[in-house]
C-alpha cells in the first residue's frame, strides 16, 4: 500500500511575475515502510519537496495523497500529524528557551492527547536519552543529543511518515553513526516510512530503499539500493555524485593513468 | 619529487590552554608534526583541536589563549619568538589561510578584482593597469569562467565555490610556501568541491609547496591528502600514510572508518564508537 | 560550619546540572543568574538600589516618623536636623518622610506605566512581526505616528488634556513608552519568525496565539525586561517633569518632582526642598540604568 503519493507535484515560491518555480512536474509513490531518498546538489529543490510533503510550502500545484487521504493546501491538525519534520540544524530546530519536556509537552497540548508525561518518558527512551533529560535546556545538550531530542519531538505525535531534512550532515562521523542506527530501528519498530534529503549518496544508500537524484528541479533517474551499491546506475551525474561521496578524485592521477596504457 | 624531505615546518609538543571561569581547558596538548612538501591531512571531529593547532601556526590563537611549545619553526622564522610584525609580514605572503567561508577572509566593501589587484601590487609592484590584467590572468588561472564580470563583483555577491577560487588566485600571487586550509570545501557541493580541490591540487604541485588540510570528512582527506594526522580531545592519536589509512592502528581511527557508511562496503548497521577513557593518557 | 556546610551543599545542588526536576532546572538558571549579577559591581549596586527602593516604599509608614501630610507652620522651612533630617518644607511638613512616601508613587507609577506598556507593545509588535503583511504596515504606521513626537510634548499634551492627576500621569506616559517597546518587539520577533523551531510548531499545528506566547515571548521578554528597565529612569523623568509643572500627582500627595518643584521659589533660602528630591530622581534613575545594563549581560539569550 503506497503511503506517499505525488502526481505532478510542482512547487514554487513568490507570486505573479517573479515567482521562481523550484521543483517542476515531479511523480513518485513511496510505499508504506520504505524510505525513498532525494538526492542533489544545494538548490535542485530536494528540500523543497520535503517541504512541500510537510506542509511548510503552501505554494504547490499537481496531487498529493498521503495515507490514502489527498491533501489539500491547508491541513487539518491530524493531517499535519501524519507526518513529521526533522531538520537539519540541531541547535536552530529546538527552542532554546524550552526545557525538553517543555519542547516534547508542546505538540501533546496541541493535539489534546492524554497520558502527556507517559508519552514524553517513552519517546526520550525510544530515542535512548534518559529520562531526566527532560529538565535540561537544549544548550546542556550535545550535537547529537539535541538531533535525538528532535527526532523525539517528530515521533511524540506518532505519526506514520518522517521527512528528514539531512539530519546528520551538522554531526560528527561518529554521532551521525548512532543517529543512522537510531532512524533504522525506529522504523523496524514503529513501521515507520521515510523520505530522506541528503547530499551524501552513501548515507542514502546505507538507509534507503530506493533514491531519486535531483537536478535543477526534477529528477533525472531513480535508482535502487542494489542500482547505487552494484555501481549500475544510469545517469552520468547519479555517477558524478557517487564518485564524490568517496572523495576526490586526482584529475592528474586519472590523466597519468589514462596516458599510461597507451 | 626531489625536493619531499624538505621540511617547512616542524612544530614540537605544542599545547594551546584557555583559561576559563572553571579553570583552565587544554584545547591541544603536546602536538607535534612535521610539513614538508606534502598535502598533509589534520583529520578530528568537533572539539579535537583540529582548527586550533592550524590558528596556533599562524599565530591567530584568541587573545587569552596560552601557545607552548618546544620548537615551532617555519623555515627560517622562528614562530615561538617572532614579532607581531614580523608575523604580519608572514601571514597570507609565506603561510597563507584558507577558510570554510571565503566571505569571512575577503573584505566585504571591496570588488574582488580590487582586492586581487592589490596584492598584486603589493608584490609585483605593478601599476594599476598592469595589476589588472594580471588580475584577469590569475582568476583565469582558477577556471573562472568569466573574470571579467567577476572582477567587479562585491564579495556578496559570488558563491562558496567561487569564493574559494578568488582565495587560491590570491595565493597565486602572493606565492606562500605553506597553505593552511580549514575546511575549505565543506559548505560547496560535491562537483564544486571537485573543482575546487582540484585547483589546490595543482597549485601545491606546481609550486612544490606544503598545505595542511584540516577536515572532518575522512574519504575527502584519504583521497586527496598525502599523509594524514588524526586527531581526538586535542591530541595527535596517529599519523599515517593515507594510502595506509584502512590499516590505521589506533582505535579511535579504526572506530572512525567503521562509522562511516560506505557506497562499497555496505553494512546493515553502523558500528558506534566507543571512547575509550585510555585515549586521552599519553 | 554547619551552616556553611549547608550553603555549598546548596550551591552544589545549584550548580549541578544532573538535574531531577523541572523545578531544580529552573532554580538552577535563576541561581546561575544570581551569580553573574554579583559579578557585575556596577550591576549588583543598581539591583541594591532599586531592592531598597522597594522596601523603603513597602515600609513607609514604619521607616518615617514623621506624618508627610501634617501642616505646622511654626516649624516652616527648617534647616535639616536631627530631628528632621532633610528639614521642612513651606508648610512646617518633614521633607525626609515626604520623600519616603515619594518613594511609593514613584515605584506606583513606574510599575503601573510598565504593566500597560509591556503587554501592549509586545502585543502590537510581535502582532506585526509575526503575521507581516498588510498587518505589519497599518500596525508600525501607527507606532510611527506615536514615535514622531517629543514624548515629554506628547505626555503633556495626554495629561493636559485629561486632566491633571496621577492615573492620568500614567495613561499619558504610556502612551510615550508603548511605540519603541512595540518596535523591539518587532525587530525581535522577525529575527526567529523563520527560526527552525517556529517552523516545527507550525507543522505541528500550533495556532498564531500559542506560538505568540508561548515561542516568542520567551525568546523577547530579555530584552523587553532590559528594555523596560532602561526606560524605567525616563519614566521616573517624565513622571517628575510631569509633577513639576503641576500635571502629575497633585497636592498634598508626596513626589519627587512635584516637591522640587514647590521648594523651587525658596530655593536661595531652603536649598534641601529642591536638592533631596533631585539626589533621588538622580539615584533612582541612575540604579535603573546600571541595573538594566547589566540585565542585558545577563539575560541576553545571544550570550546563552
Amino acid at each position: 500500500m503506497s503511503m506517499i503519493k505525488a502526481h505532478h507535484l510542482a512547487v514554487s515560491y513568490g507570486h505573479g511575475e517573479a515567482a521562481l518555480k523550484v521543483v517542476k512536474d515531479v511523480s513518485f509513490e513511496v510505499q508504506k515502510g520504505e524510505t525513498f531518498g532525494l538526492v542533489g546538489e544545494s538548490g535542485c529543490g530536494k528540500s523543497t519537496i520535503l517541504g512541500a510533503l510537510a506542509g511548510r510550502n503552501k505554494q504547490w500545484t499537481g496531487t498529493l495523497e498521503i495515507d490514502g487521504e489527498e491533501i489539500g493546501q491547508k491541513r487539518t491538525r491530524s493531517q499535519l500529524a501524519k507526518q513529521q519534520l526533522v531538520f537539519q540544524d540541531p541547535f536552530g530546530s529546538i527552542h532554546p528557551r524550552h526545557t525538553i519536556g517543555r519542547t516534547l509537552l508542546e505538540p501533546l497540548e496541541i493535539h489534546g492527547k492524554d497520558r502527556r508525561q507517559e508519552r514524553i518518558e517513552k519517546v526520550l527512551t525510544d530515542v535512548g536519552l534518559p529520562l531526566n533529560f527532560r529538565y535540561r535546556y537544549p544548550h546542556q545538550l550535545s550535537g547529537g543529543q539535541r538531533q535525538r531530542v528532535a527526532i523525539a519531538r517528530a515521533l511524540i505525535l506518532e505519526p506514520k511518515i518522517l521527512l528528514l531534512d539531512e539530519p546528520t550532515s551538522a554531526l560528527d562521523v561518529s554521532i551521525q553513526a548512532e543517529i543512522l542506527n537510531l532512524l533504522k530501528d525506529l522504523r523496524e519498530r514503529e513501521q515507520l516510512t521515510y523520505i530522506l534529503v541528503s547530499h551524501d549518496l552513501a548515507v542514502v544508500a546505507h538507509l534507503c530503499d530506493r533514491v531519486a537524484i535531483m537536478q535543477s528541479g526534477g529528477f533525472v533517474e531513480v535508482a535502487t539500493r542494489q542500482q547505487l551499491l552494484e555501481n549500475t546506475v544510469e545517469h552520468p551525474y547519479t555517477r558524478i555524485l557517487m564518485d564524490g561521496s568517496r572523495g576526490y578524485v586526482s584529475e592528474r592521477r586519472k590523466s597519468d593513468s589514462a596516458a599510461l596504457p597507451a | 619529487m626531489a625536493n619531499t624531505s624538505d621540511t617547512i615546518l616542524t612544530v614540537e609538543s605544542m599545547s594551546v590552554e584557555f583559561p576559563t571561569l572553571s579553570g583552565v581547558t587544554t584545547a591541544v596538548r603536546d602536538v607535534s608534526f612535521s610539513v614538508g612538501r606534502e598535502k598533509i591531512g589534520i583529520i578530528g571531529e568537533s572539539g579535537s583541536g583540529k582548527s586550533t593547532t592550524g590558528r596556533a601556526i599562524m599565530r591567530l590563537q584568541p587573545p587569552q589563549a596560552i601557545v607552548e611549545a618546544s620548537r615551532m619553526q617555519f623555515e627560517d622564522i622562528d614562530l615561538l619568538t617572532a614579532t607581531e610584525e614580523e608575523m604580519r609580514a608572514i601571514r597570507g605572503r609565506r603561510i597563507a589561510m584558507i577558510l570554510q567561508d571565503p566571505k569571512y577572509s575577503l573584505n566585504p566593501v571591496m570588488t574582488v578584482g580590487e582586492q586581487i589587484s592589490e596584492t598584486v601590487i603589493l608584490h609585483e609592484r605593478a601599476t594599476p593597469k598592469e595589476a589588472r590584467s594580471r588580475t584577469l590572468a590569475m582568476l583565469e588561472r582558477v577556471n573562472i569562467r568569466d573574470p571579467e564580470r567577476v572582477f567587479d563583483l562585491y564579495p556578496h555577491e559570488v558563491s562558496g565555490g567561487m569564493g574559494q577560487r578568488i582565495m587560491i588566485s590570491m595565493m597565486l600571487i602572493a606565492q606562500p610556501s605553506l597553505i593552511i586550509a580549514d575546511e575549505p570545501t565543506s559548505a560547496l557541493d560535491v562537483t564544486v568541491r571537485q573543482q575546487v580541490l582540484s585547483i589546490l591540487d595543482d597549485l601545491v604541485v606546481e609550486r612544490n609547496i606544503g598545505l595542511i588540510f584540516i577536515s572532518h570528512d575522512l574519504n575527502l582527506v584519504r583521497s586527496f591528502c598525502d599523509r594524514v594526522i588524526i586527531m581526538y580531545a586535542g591530541r595527535v592519536v596517529e599519523t599515517i600514510a593515507a594510502a595506509d589509512l584502512d590499516q590505521a592502528q589506533h582505535p579511535y581511527t579504526r572506530g572512525l572508518l567503521n562509522a562511516l557508511p560506505s557506497l562499497d562496503n555496505p553494512k546493515d548497521r553502523l558500528e558506534v564508537l566507543r571512547r575509550d577513557p585510555a585515549w586521552l593518557e599519553n | 560550619m554547619a551552616k556553611s556546610g549547608t550553603f555549598s551543599n546548596l550551591h552544589d545542588w545549584l550548580i549541578s546540572e544532573e538535574f531531577t526536576s523541572a523545578r531544580q532546572a529552573r532554580l538552577h538558571s535563576i541561581y546561575l543568574a544570581w551569580l553573574s549579577l554579583l559579578a557585575n559591581p556596577l550591576a549588583f549596586a543598581g539591583f541594591a538600589v532599586v531592592f531598597l527602593l522597594v522596601v523603603v516604599a513597602a515600609l513607609a509608614p514604619v521607616i518615617a516618623f514623621h506624618d508627610p501630610f501634617t501642616q505646622d507652620f511654626a516649624i516652616a522651612l527648617q534647616a535639616p536636623s536631627s530631628v528632621h533630617w532633610f528639614g521642612t518644607d513651606e508648610f512646617g511638613r518633614d521633607v525626609f518622610s515626604r520623600l519616603i512616601y515619594g518613594a511609593r508613587t514613584t515605584l506606583y507609577i513606574t510599575i503601573l506605566v510598565t504593566v500597560i506598556v509591556a503587554p501592549i507593545g509586545f502585543v502590537i509588535g510581535a502582532t506585526a512581526g509575526y503575521l507581516g503583511g498588510w498587518v505589519d504596515v497599518v500596525l508600525m504606521r501607527i507606532t510611527d505616528i506615536f514615535l514622531s513626537f517629543p514624548s515629554l510634548v506628547l505626555a503633556l499634551a495626554f495629561s493636559a488634556a485629561l486632566g491633571p492627576g496621577i492615573e492620568n500621569a500614567v495613561i499619558a506616559i504610556a502612551l510615550t513608552v508603548w511605540p519603541p517597546i512595540a518596535r523591539l518587539a518587532r525587530a525581535e520577533t522577525l529575527t526567529f519568525r523563520h527560526a527552525d523551531f517556529v517552523i516545527a510548531a507550525e507543522l505541528q499545528g500550533a495556532g498564531t496565539g500559542r506560538i505568540l506566547l508561548r515561542h516568542i515571548v520567551p525568546l523577547c521578554a530579555p530584552s523587553i525586561i532590559v528594555r523596560l528597565t532602561l526606560n524605567m529612569s525616563s519614566i521616573i523623568l517624565t513622571a517628575a517633569g510631569l509633577g513639576f509643572l503641576g500635571l502629575g500627582a497633585q497636592p498634598p500627595m508626596a513626589e519627587w518632582g512635584a516637591m522640587a518643584a514647590s521648594g523651587r521659589q525658596y530655593l536661595l533660602d531652603a536649598w534641601w526642598l529642591t536638592t533631596v528630591p533631585g539626589i533621588a530622581i538622580l539615584t533612582v534613575s541612575l540604579a535603573f540604568n546600571l541595573l538594566g545594563d547589566g540585565l542585558r549581560d545577563i539575560m541576553d539569550p545571544r550570550n546563552g
